[in-house]
Order: C-alpha cells, then structure tokens, then sequence
C-alpha cells in the first residue's frame, strides 16, 4: 500500500520549496521530471501497480541527471510519486549507490572482499589512492576529478580485482594497471 | 565457446554452451541456436502440463536453498482471481558467485524465455527481472533483449500471437547484498527499504505488491526451457545413480586461490576433487590449497580432505560438512591469513545486514570487532569463546538468514583453523604478515 499523498503532501510542498535553496550547497533545483524524463517516468508507471514501485527508478534517474541525490531531489521524487520527503529519505539511506552528497567526477569502487582479498585487492585500492592523489577513502581530491571507495562484492570474484568506474565495470585490475587505466581518464 | 576460457572436455555444457559466444546475444542469433522454441511449445500446453515436467526433472533452486522449483510453482493457485507474479532473483552478490552475470551477459534471451514459460506456468502475465544496481552491462544487454523480444511480439500483450500476455521487465537494484534474500528483494521492488519479511505469508500467498508471487533464480528459470525442450528424463538422468534428489547441470563460479578462475558447468555428482585440480587446474604455482567455501561465503568453510572427498550435489556437500548454496566457489591457498579472511568475511555481513534485527546488527557489528582484534594481534583466548557465543545467539533467532551465514564461516574457522587463531593471540601479531608490512 502506498503512503498516500495526504500524509505528506503538504509538507513535500513546502520541503520542495525550502529545499530548492539547497542552502548545503549553494545551488538551486532544478526539477528532472519534465519533458523526456517526465514521459520516462510517466511509461514506467504503467509497469507496476503502483506508483511507490516506481522510487528505486525515478531515484536512479534523478542521480544520472544530477550526479547524487539531494534533499530537494528527494522532494521531487516525492511529490511525483506522492510520497513524503522523509519516507524517500529513508530509502535512499538504505541503499549504498545513491549519492546522499557530491562524489568526484569519477566515482571508482574497488571491490575488496574475501574473494578479491585474497587475490590482492587491498593493494589495488592503495593504488588508486595514491595515484588519484585521493588519499584517503571517500575522500575526493582536490581537482574535484575522484572518489576511491572499497565496495563489498560486485559479483565477478572470477576476475579479481573489478574495479568499476562511474557506470564502467572493468575486470581483472592490478595495481600495475592502474596509472593507465587513471591516465584515460579525462 | 567458453567464457574467460575453453570449455574442459569434462563440462556438460547445457547454460553455458553459448557463453563469450557474441552472436547468441541478440534475438535472431538466439533463435538460430533454438531459442524460444520452448516457449512457443510452452504456450499451447497447459500451466499444469509444465509444472508436471518440471517437477519430474527434479530441477531445484539455484539461487542456495536448492528448493525444488516444480513444487514451488505448484504452491501458485489458478483461478484465485489475482494477479500473480513472477520474480527473477538476478541479485547476485553472495561472495563468490558470479554465474547468473554470465548467463545475463551472453545468453539474456535464455532468461526472458525461462521467465516467459515461469510466468505461464504460475498463471502470471507479469515477470520482474531483479538486477543488483553494480551489473551495469547485464542490465544493459537484459533491457536490450527485453525491448527486442517485446517488438517482435515473443512477450507482451500477445506473446508469440497466442493472444497470452507475458510482461517481463528489468528492475535495476540500488546496492544491497540483502535484497537477493526472496522478502527484502519483494519490498525493494515495491519502492521500499530492503528489510526481509516475517514469514508466513509466504509468498506464494502474499508476496510483491500484496498478492501470490514466486521468486526464482537466474540460473533457474534459465534451465526450464531445456527442460521443456529436451524432457525430464534428459535432466534427470544427470545426476549420481545413487542420489536421484540432485538432477541437472549446475554452473560453479571458482574464485580466488586457483589457477583458472571462472564458470565451470558440470554434472549434479561431479568429483570435486577432479574439479579443483583437473579443470580448474589446481593451486597457483607453488601453493597449495588449504581451504575451500564451496557455495557462497555463507557456508561452512571445508579444509581440503573434506573438499577433496566430496561430491558436486546438495546432498554431496552436506555429506562433507558444507552446502552446495550458490555454488560459488571460494579457493583459499596456505600464503592466506585465515584469521583475515574470515574477519573479512565478518565485515561483509555487518556492511551488509539491514539492522532489522538485534542479534544481526549487533552481532555482525561484535563479531566483526572482535575478529578484526584477534587478526591486529590484540585479541585474548576469552575471544575464541566469546565469538562463538555470539554465534550461538545469531543463529535462527533472526527473520532472515544474514546472522547465521555470518556466524557460519566464524564457527567452522575457530573449530577447523583453532592454530592460526591462537598464534596470532599468543605471537601478538599476525604470524602471515612480513616484517615489512606488519
């Protein structure tokens, strides 16, 4: 069962309306269910039978349009599925690939559990930090280019170590691949 | 074909056969290799008819509780006046388990096909493809099959023109181990929080959206229509003479410590022995194995004269102290820590359960704590004790099974690697790691 809209409604509203100062980050919101988008969402409503089916999507496409997810994004997303705010709050901190901030232009995971662990992952994360010139893990570097975080399994143990950059999932790296698969990037 | 390598002369390739093989990703290459001929038959018997054969070919589940999948499907009531569900677990994220992401990758259309006929048979008109968030290219290639088989008419309003409806779509995931648990995946899909649910209701009483649903595996619904194309006698004859309850091909993803990592797909009853030296060609150069996680990191971790006696099948790796799960192999060689691997381990779960329930969040969390103090050389003798103590209270006590498959790798390390726990307690230190990077 849907939450329904009176039990939030109101107050999406209002949240939209102070959100969209994103007084974090000093940037507007601009809405990402218009036009294309809108339709997108509009023929994926007609899958499920419900509207609630539709957050996880509608969450996907508002990070692919903006990069992370923020609290007037929320907003959005909660008004269009009459949701509240706080309920798509809730399930946006459930799940580890929305973006709750900014991440660096690049968003690199290393996968580092026990099938890749033993395979010398820890060394290929190191790599990462050291010639992102990231540092630390989660940390961005101060170009603004990367985010080097350890992901818990990305189901291709057989090709120790994937590394998945932003949407691209590449097999197989070792820490002497790293500065070149860095050097591509732009 | 074969994908990263050949085929062994000893595989059964059945799921696999088609795997790094280009031409059999798209819809006209597929139906030169025979696809969707099962379907087509499928559709003009009746949904009965199939749960009988399949129930015949004694196929079991794929995704680790090896349920049989005729009986599961039979638990769906016709003509109950709701709408039925089909679900397919495509989540896989248990360590070690990477079969289903090469079944979506080259073979999409095998999957769309095992759900269409799964739909059918449950009285479903709706399948929904579940796909962990991080599988981008499955998920592309699936969405890509999904639109060619819906404008060619093999799905959709009038599936293959015998005016059925089989919807099937893609659901991309957002990130969590816990979703490919049967209930969290259900509320993940309805737009909620990944939290398992109190069974019953079962699902085939009240699963997504409130109404009778069956939850199927990748590899699975895969199966089904060779199955429906080669008959239950075919599948069931692939199985040990002695032990008829473990039918079929299975795939094993091998990882880790192993000289020729990848999917293997073999017979129900193989030698694991042979598998480990003969296909997978044995330990790295000058190492030898010292222990194996045969079904996913949620089983009982066997050392080798346990992994080497035993055989490919549910009731094989039960026989010898494990379980078959996922069949997602994990090679521990003797240069590895296992203090820092279960430990590892550890940490997975607690990353990875949902803190619905006590014994889960807190245990994972101390567990984790204390395994990370023993492997950093601080840990006591009390620990050893105290970490199976905990295990005790994680085990059946939560609604899922997270807890236990944490408490599950511990338990069997202490009891079977007791010697590399009390180094590291009385050296202080991990007695695996060099002078240089201790």
């Amino acid at each position: 069962m849907a939450i329904s809209k009176e039990m939030g409604g109101t107050h999406a509203e209002s949240h939209a309306t102070h959100g969209s100062a994103e007084h974090a980050h000093g940037e507007p919101h601009e809405p990402v269910f218009v036009g294309e988008r809108r339709k997108q969402l509009d023929e994926l409503l007609t899958r499920y039978p419900t509207k609630m089916a539709a957050l996880l999507p509608a969450l996907w496409m508002l990070q692919e349009d903006r990069g992370w997810v923020s609290e007037a994004g929320m907003a959005e997303v909660a008004e269009v599925l009459s949701l509240t705010p706080a309920y798509v709050k809730g399930v946006v901190t459930f799940y580890t690939m929305y973006h709750q901030h900014p991440v660096g232009k690049y968003f690199i995971q290393v996968c580092t559990t026990s099938p890749c662990n033993v395979c010398g992952a820890e060394d290929v994360v190191n790599a990462f930090l050291k010639h992102t010139k990231c540092g630390e893990l989660g940390v961005t570097s101060e170009d603004g280019r990367f985010t080097v975080i350890e992901v818990e399994c990305l189901g291709a143990c057989g090709f120790a170590t994937p590394v998945m950059i932003n949407s691209d999932f590449i097999e197989s790296v070792t820490p002497e691949k790293v500065p070149d698969l860095i050097s591509k990037l732009t | 074909m074969g994908y990263p390598h050949a085929p062994h002369p000893r595989e059964t390739l059945v799921l696999s056969k088609y795997f790094g093989d280009r031409d059999a990703i798209g819809l006209d290459g597929w139906r030169k290799r025979g696809g969707y001929v099962a379907l087509e038959r499928a559709l003009g018997m009746t949904p009965a008819e199939i749960v009988t054969i399949v129930k015949d070919s004694g196929l079991r589940g794929r995704g680790g509780a090896g349920f049989p999948t005729g009986l599961k499907w039979s638990f769906m009531k016709p003509g109950d006046g709701k709408p039925h569900y089909l679900c397919c677990n495509a989540d896989e994220s248990e360590p070690g388990t990477f079969k289903d992401r090469e079944i979506m990758r080259w073979t999409p259309h095998a999957l769309i096909e095992g759900c269409a006929i799964g739909s059918y048979a449950i009285g479903a008109e709706t399948c929904y493809i579940y796909i962990r968030g991080e599988f981008t290219e499955p998920l592309e290639r699936m969405e890509v099959a999904v639109r060619e088989a819906r404008a060619a008419g093999v799905i959709g309003p009038n599936a293959m023109g015998t005016g059925k409806r089989v919807d099937v779509w893609v659901h991309k995931g957002a990130g969590a181990y816990i979703c490919g648990e049967e209930t969290a995946l259900m509320n993940s899909l309805e737009g909620r929080r990944g939290n398992p649910r109190i069974k019953p209701p079962f699902p085939a009483v009240a699963g997504v959206f409130g109404q009778p649903t069956t939850i199927n595996n990748v590899e699975t619904l895969a199966a089904v229509p060779h199955i429906l194309n080669n008959g239950a006698d075919w599948y069931k004859k692939m199985a040990r003479p002695d032990n008829p309850k473990s039918t079929g091909t299975k795939l094993w993803s091998v990882c880790g410590n192993i000289a020729r990592p990848g999917n293997y797909e073999v017979e129900m009853g193989f030698p694991f022995k042979d598998f480990l030296y003969d296909l997978c060609g044995g330990p790295p150069p000058g190492r030898k194995f010292k222990a194996v996680i045969p079904g996913g990191s949620s089983v009982p971790i066997m050392n080798m004269e346990e992994a080497e006696a035993a055989l490919m099948d549910y009731e094989g790796m039960v026989a010898k102290g494990s379980m078959l799960g996922s069949a997602g192999c994990i090679v521990i060689d003797d240069a590895q820590c296992m203090v820092k691997q279960i430990a590892r381990l550890a940490r997975f779960y607690a990353h990875e359960s949902c803190a619905q329930c006590t014994q889960c969040r807190e245990g994972t969390a101390w567990a984790t704590k204390i395994m990370e103090r023993i492997e950093a050389g601080e840990g006591t003798m009390d620990d050893l004790g105290t970490l199976l103590e905990i295990g005790e209270n994680m085990t059946g006590k939560t609604i899922c099974v997270l807890s236990d498959s944490c408490a599950v790798p511990i338990a069997s390390g202490i009891q079977k690697w007791r010697d590399e726990f009390e180094a590291h307690i009385k050296g202080k230190r991990c007695p695996f790691r060099t002078a240089a990077a201790a």
